[in-house]
């Protein structure tokens, strides 16, 4: 695979955000990544499959997961795991009935809890999170890069870019954080009021521990420790037009980076590419809009072209990139009520985000692959 | 005013908040004297408390303020449903008309010290744009445009120009939310009654709850301690409203949200519940207040949590569960036998 460079623009190394298999949450499976044209070492390990890997060698002559594999906790487990009957034991289906029955007796007798803002966590590990992973894995195949990046604990702002027609790029970020996180954390982000009023998606945005874009609201989450995610360019990143792809636009008025500098928590840049693919927008049928009142209403390639069959996203190759955190503690307590450190700190990320969107984009060999 | 001496009216004593807050001051020495004004007798039987029989609209309040020489008001006769006052301009009337005369009275008082009034969180209103928990200090937008949530805030408006008239009195405005408890009967309790309960298709509010008797605990509170300002007054933590329904057992039918309001009239009619549009709005986005301030700074800690006050609640009232726990849980262990029985071969060889 050749590097291409940017018409005109730096050579950007793909290294960071190439090469790294994605892992799937409790397994260690490689997933096979790179050419065979270059001339770089290969893993040494064999694949659970009993193939050679095909990942590029680190230092230590193994590749990033085989190298973490080796360990003597992993060993026993995998030999545990061999060792297993290919039949499930009975205590394991006792178990697994149990835990089914006794989920649907709580669920219709209202016996679960839900926090203030109305996070169900039962219903988002064991209901919603199912149901979204195979958009994540099979449908999107979404690769994080960089999730190490995100604090085990306390309150953390992630920053991303908005696209895609339809706020999946939230859900898939949300779902990559919780499977992909070490500590499984679960992503509070931050909903416009349109979501939040709508029928169905505004009980469910609740129910998986969103809460109102409103400083209040992102203040007391991040206080309380919580993952935040924000997506700052709002409706002007989401409905923007095809031709527009992958270019920034306007960061609001800068109010997340005063949450985060309010609570001194670090903020960490987010680029997802992929998501821009998935309705590309050609036009904006604006009186329509106005009739319903959305912020837009979009025609796309698909959509209203292919009748119901054109609401089905198109099946974009995602790169969730998580950036090194951007720490605000230094600033002074009162950098908050600074309007121009809240700008430039408000552009720094923004220039951050783009810049790993467009590294990521030379890495990428095409749309859907 | 010294403790010991505390003389204490209490108006709207007949409602059961106000006759249970009579009982506690009765039983309590710093107060003196406790007074009761309402237009009809209280059905629980009070001690030492003197029963006035008073109109609010009537100069007839500043006679009473200044005859029993009371240092202390607390405003609690305020109608929540139009059926309890006979009709929606009537409410009106008693509400707004009845807080204006008062407070012009107590304006007047030289003795009065101290004056609570009560408030609701449904001066929020309810929408998707308020803060998942709404500080106290959230400017009041458009007011909400009927019902009891519309006087609250007129109460509540003629509650600060008492304030800046009298700067020297003690004002606490408790905003409390939702009650539920043994006695009171407010449109969410008659609602969790019903025999089919009505929900807006597609919608799930938060709920969040004060037992009565927290209500009662706060009120005295504030009536006893010096806590100037506003406070949220809730349970701690939410329910949702499908939450809360499943725990009463009660089936739920959900309605387009255009249908609502005729359904509402459908129920007012039968005379079953008597819901405004500000509680149809509740029912669509729900309203959360946030308590830190109540804990913080006015220093209460309500015994029972959103949770504990329903469950209570659903066990005080003995609303006959359609799905009842029991018959779950016992449907759960049988059907746990027989799919462990029947489970998959492989499974059973295992065991033999």
């Amino acid at each position: 695979m050749s590097e291409r460079s940017a018409a005109g623009g730096e050579v950007i190394p793909l290294d960071l955000t190439r090469r790294r298999p994605r892992r799937a949450p409790g397994s260690s499976r490689s997933a096979p990544a790179g050419g065979a044209a270059t001339g770089r070492p290969r893993c040494g390990a064999v694949t659970a499959d009993g193939r050679a890997c095909r990942n590029y060698s680190g230092p230590s002559g193994r590749c990033a997961v085989h190298a973490a594999a080796t360990s003597a906790g992993d060993q026993q487990r995998r030999i545990a795991e061999a060792a297993r009957p290919d039949l499930p034991p009975l205590k394991e289906w006792e178990d697994a009935v149990a835990g089914v029955l006794s989920f649907l007796r709580r669920r219709l007798t209202g016996a679960y809890p839900v926090d203030l803002y109305g996070f169900d966590r039962e219903l988002t590990e064991q209901v919603i999170a199912p149901l979204a992973r195979p958009l994540y894995q099979r449908y999107w195949r979404v690769r994080t890069v960089g999730v190490e990046h995100i604090p085990d604990d306390g309150g953390v702002l992630l920053v991303a870019n908005h696209s895609g027609t339809l706020p999946f790029d939230a859900v898939m970020t949300k779902l990559a954080v919780y499977d992909e996180h070490p500590q499984r954390r679960h992503l509070r982000e931050l909903a416009a009021d349109l979501a939040l009023r709508t029928p169905v998606i505004g009980p469910l945005s609740r129910k998986t521990g969103n809460a109102l874009a409103h400083d209040d609201d992102a203040i007391r989450l991040l206080s309380a420790g919580e993952a935040v995610g924000v997506w700052p360019e709002g409706y002007k990143g989401l409905g923007k037009h095809y031709r527009d792809r992958y270019k920034l636009q306007r960061f609001g008025r800068g109010g997340f980076v005063e949450v985060a500098l309010r609570t001194g928590a670090p903020i960490v840049p987010v680029a997802i590419v992929g998501a821009e693919e998935i309705y590309p927008i050609v036009a904006n049928v604006r009186p329509l809009a106005r009739l319903l009142g959305l912020p837009y209403f979009p025609m796309t390639w698909q959509f209203p072209l292919l009748g119901p069959a054109g609401l089905l996203p198109l099946p974009s190759k995602w790169v969730i990139e998580f950036g090194e955190p951007i720490s605000t503690a230094s600033y002074p307590p009162d950098a908050a009520d600074d309007p121009m450190t809240v700008l430039e700190l408000s552009d720094r990320v923004r220039d951050t985000i783009q810049q790993m969107l467009y590294r990521t984009l030379l890495g990428r060999r095409s749309v859907f692959f | 005013m010294t403790d010991g001496d505390r003389r204490v009216l209490i108006t709207g004593i007949s409602g059961p908040v106000a006759t249970a807050l009579a009982s506690r001051l009765e039983a309590d020495e710093r107060v003196s004297y406790v007074g009761g004004v309402d237009l009809v007798e209280p059905s629980q039987p009070l001690g030492r408390t003197e029963f006035i029989r008073a109109d609010l609209r009537s100069p007839l309040v500043a006679k009473v303020i200044e005859s029993t020489r009371i240092d202390t008001l607390v405003h609690l006769g305020i109608t929540t449903t139009p059926g309890q006052a006979g009709g929606r301009v009537r409410m009106k009337e008693l509400n707004v008309i009845g807080t204006m005369q008062l407070l012009a009275a107590a304006q007047r008082a030289p003795r009065l010290r101290r004056v609570t009034v009560r408030s609701t969180t449904a001066v929020y209103g309810s929408s998707p744009q308020n803060p998942s928990l709404i500080t106290e200090d959230l400017p009041l937008g458009a007011p909400p445009r009927s019902g009891y949530a519309r006087d609250a805030t007129e109460i509540e408006s003629y509650t600060r120009a008492l304030q800046r008239r009298r700067p020297d009195l003690t004002i606490t405005v408790l905003r409390l939310a939702n009650t539920v408890g043994p006695s009171v009967e407010t449109p969410l309790t008659l609602y969790f009654g019903l025999p089919v309960v009505p929900t807006v298709l597609g919608f799930d509010p938060r709920v969040q709850l004060l037992s009565e008797a927290d209500a009662v605990g706060a009120i005295e509170r504030a009536t006893l301690e010096p806590r100037p300002g506003i406070y949220n007054i809730a349970g701690a933590g939410v329910v949702y409203l499908s939450q809360a329904i499943r725990m009463a057992g009660k089936p739920s039918a959900p309605i387009p949200k255009p249908m609502m309001p005729w359904l509402a009239g459908v129920l007012r009619r039968a005379g079953w519940v008597d819901f405004t549009a500000d509680q149809l709005g509740f029912l669509v986005h729900g309203r959360v207040g946030d308590t830190t301030r109540m804990r913080e700074r006015f220093g209460y800690h309500p015994k029972a949590s959103t949770r504990e006050a329903l469950e209570a609640f659903l066990a005080e009232r003995n609303f006959e569960p359609v799905l009842d726990p029991a018959m779950l849980e016992a449907l759960e262990r049988r059907l746990y036998r027989a799919l462990v029985r029947h489970g998959p071969r492989e499974a059973r060889e295992v065991r033999t």
